[in-house]
């Protein structure tokens, strides 16, 4: 077994015993685990529905999970995927609107762009500002993110209002726009947008592992001094990481927008920006791990969801504590090493 | 008059500030990264007002608050300093624990993941807070260059072989300041919900531990720039509170999301523009 396989069943153990410490809260509170833990497998894959369901929550929590994996391996720490979700999907909403008359085909590829564009703005001003400025990213995304629920705020109560709605969101987008979901879920809005987060985790695997400016963001992020020494000019490498990660997070906006509202929502995001860094830190920054962990998250996140009406005590926030507690473990490999450690420490002594 | 409940206003606002940059403060110049601080504020705030009202009185509430977090941080120091995992993960991971834990506690207690009973006005925390946690910030100023306990904080961040050589166990001081911190922050959190209101609310510390960090780093890890950070944010967060409703210019009052995201955006020009380079401590989260 190769030492990258061993990592990953490393990881799924990590992940399991994660998940059974997040469930024996429930004992705590007096439910019994095993019975939780049933109603979680029931309500995240019982029905084509449910499991349909799951898959729709995947989706932004892959796009969010790229959008962290990405900086992370060039050694940045984007906290704001969810601001630059809330402008992408602004972006696309705001699109449609604007240009109704769009024929099907080219309509949906066009809000797209526009979704990514608007993502990768507000993703590349916290680049230039670490780049050019020297301000830490951490700071400036945190600062990015109030700032795009003010703007997006304004732009949709003053601009882009729904005038037959009391709901804070934009009007509906035209029919040209819509995508249509796939049959097999029922009424669960699985979209195109799924297979399409899925290639672009693909794609960015293959863009790290074989391309040339994938190569110079990893340098970036594991050496920052040979990759000067390299030729490399890490600034641009953090502006147009941090921009690209942005617009992946944009492209929330297609599953939400396009797939499921046909409007932009106000708050629709259920804290998909913040779970995101869970997702790419449990997946270690690897695009193929993200797929995983992402579904790994939304089925939890659709699980919970019926813990109020199934269980006594139980509520939807244990789903944030199970991820919490997978999260926690997933990094640390260390258990696996204070056996040895302490038996090496004898040795020396 | 108007400068006046500026400023008070803004004393107030920066208490949960001062309290958790504080913790940060003494954490990363350790060596130990301190994502957690928003955790840490929010199951101070849920144990506060927790406290209070099981026991009556609002200053074992506090004491709760600082006690809750530093059993959180106990948590983290496992994970970060004995265990060695990736620092900024276990730091996230304890802020999405705070972030589940709190409502999910509050629902088994209360009945209601959305907010805990509310403490009667005369029940509230005063001014005393505030007071303390400046008081803490000015100690902590001038026992930084005079107190060897402060100095060696200092070197198991910068350079924590120096210290291991010079017979100080590095991974006790950092132990001491992570705790040192979850309990400080905890103390933050409980003024949330003792003192600036009067009762936890679901997700209340509102970003306010990123803040807080932001502030340290902002203070190039020192304690009165850092201590200035924090008064720079509640100012602009006070002033925004101020401003609200009021016509600056034409007949109509500016949009309210336009004055909500100016202290960000001050932050964001700050960061972006007038500090430049800020160095972390040399061996910060190795």
């Amino acid at each position: 077994m190769n030492s990258r396989m061993k990592e990953f069943f490393r990881i799924l153990l990590l992940v399991a015993m994660g998940l059974a410490l997040g469930l024996s809260v429930s004992w705590f509170a007096g439910e019994s685990p095993l019975r939780v833990a049933r109603v979680l497998w029931h309500s995240a894959f019982g029905s084509p529905y449910d499991f349909g369901m799951t898959l729709f929550y995947t989706t932004p929590l892959l796009l969010t999970g790229l959008a962290v994996a990405l900086p992370f391996r060039a050694g940045l720490f984007n906290i704001g995927a969810e601001g630059q979700l809330q402008m992408g999907a602004l972006a696309c909403a705001a699109f449609a609107i604007l240009a109704p008359g769009l024929p099907s085909p080219v309509a949906p590829i066009l809000a797209g762009l526009a979704a990514f564009l608007a993502g990768a703005f507000w993703g590349w001003i916290p680049g230039w500002i670490r780049a050019r400025r020297g301000g830490h990213e951490v700071i400036t995304t945190i600062m990015m993110n109030f700032i795009a629920a003010g703007v997006a705020s304004y732009l949709t109560l003053y601009r882009f209002r729904n005038p037959d709605s009391q709901n804070p969101e934009t009007a509906i987008i035209a029919e040209a726009f819509q995508l249509k979901p796939f049959a097999a879920f029922g009424e669960a809005p699985v979209t195109w947008a799924l297979p399409f987060a899925i290639l672009l985790a693909v794609l960015l695997h293959l863009f790290l592992a074989r391309t040339l400016p994938g190569f110079a963001m990893r340098a970036t992020g594991e050496n920052e001094r040979a990759a000067r020494f390299g030729g490399m000019d890490p600034g641009r490498v953090r502006m147009l990481t941090m921009a690209l990660a942005g617009g992946i997070a944009g492209l929330v906006g297609i599953g939400e927008v396009l797939g499921n509202a046909h409007r932009f929502r106000l708050g629709f995001s259920a804290e998909y920006g913040f779970t995101g860094i869970a997702v790419a830190l449990v997946a270690r920054g690897s695009p193929f791990g993200v797929i995983l962990s992402a579904f790994l998250f939304g089925a939890l996140h659709k699980g919970a969801g019926d813990l109020e009406m199934e269980t006594e005590r139980m509520n939807r926030d244990l789903a944030m504590i199970l991820q919490a507690m997978v999260l926690l473990l997933a990094t640390a490999d260390a258990l696996f090493r204070i056996h040895l450690k302490s038996k090496r420490k004898e040795g020396e002594s | 008059m108007m400068f006046l409940t500026l400023v008070f206003a803004t004393l107030r606002t920066a208490t949960p500030l001062l309290f958790a940059s504080l913790g940060g403060l003494l954490s990363e110049r350790s060596g130990i990264i301190m994502i957690g601080l928003e955790g840490f504020l929010l199951v101070g705030a849920f144990a506060g007002s927790a406290g209070a009202g099981l026991t009556g009185s609002s200053w074992v509430g506090f004491l709760f608050a600082g006690i809750s977090g530093l059993l959180f941080a106990a948590l983290y120091g496992f994970f970060a300093i004995r265990l060695r995992s990736n620092q900024v993960v276990a730091g996230t991971a304890i802020n999405l624990l705070a972030m589940g834990a709190t409502p999910f506690c509050s629902q088994i207690l209360y009945g209601s993941t959305v907010a805990t009973p509310t403490l009667p006005g005369e029940r509230l925390l005063g001014a005393w807070v505030t007071a303390l946690a400046i008081s803490c910030f000015f100690l902590l100023h001038f026992a930084w260059k005079r107190l060897p306990s402060f100095l060696w904080l200092r070197f198991a961040g910068e350079h924590p072989e120096a210290l291991e050589s010079a017979g100080i166990r590095v991974n006790r001081v950092r132990w001491s300041a992570v705790l040192a911190a979850g309990f400080l922050a905890g103390l933050g959190g409980g003024t949330l919900s003792l003192a600036l209101s009067s009762a936890f609310t679901r997700n209340m510390s509102a970003g306010r531990g990123f803040m807080a960090l932001a502030a340290v780093i902002l203070g190039k890890w020192r304690p009165i720039p850092t201590f200035l950070a924090c008064l720079l944010f509640a100012f602009s967060e006070a002033a925004q509170i101020l401003l609200q409703g009021v016509i600056l210019w034409g007949t109509e009052p500016v949009p309210v999301q336009w004055i909500q995201i100016f202290p960000y955006l001050l932050t964001l020009v700050v960061v972006g523009g007038l500090v430049g380079r800020s160095r972390p401590p040399t061996s910060l989260g190795v």
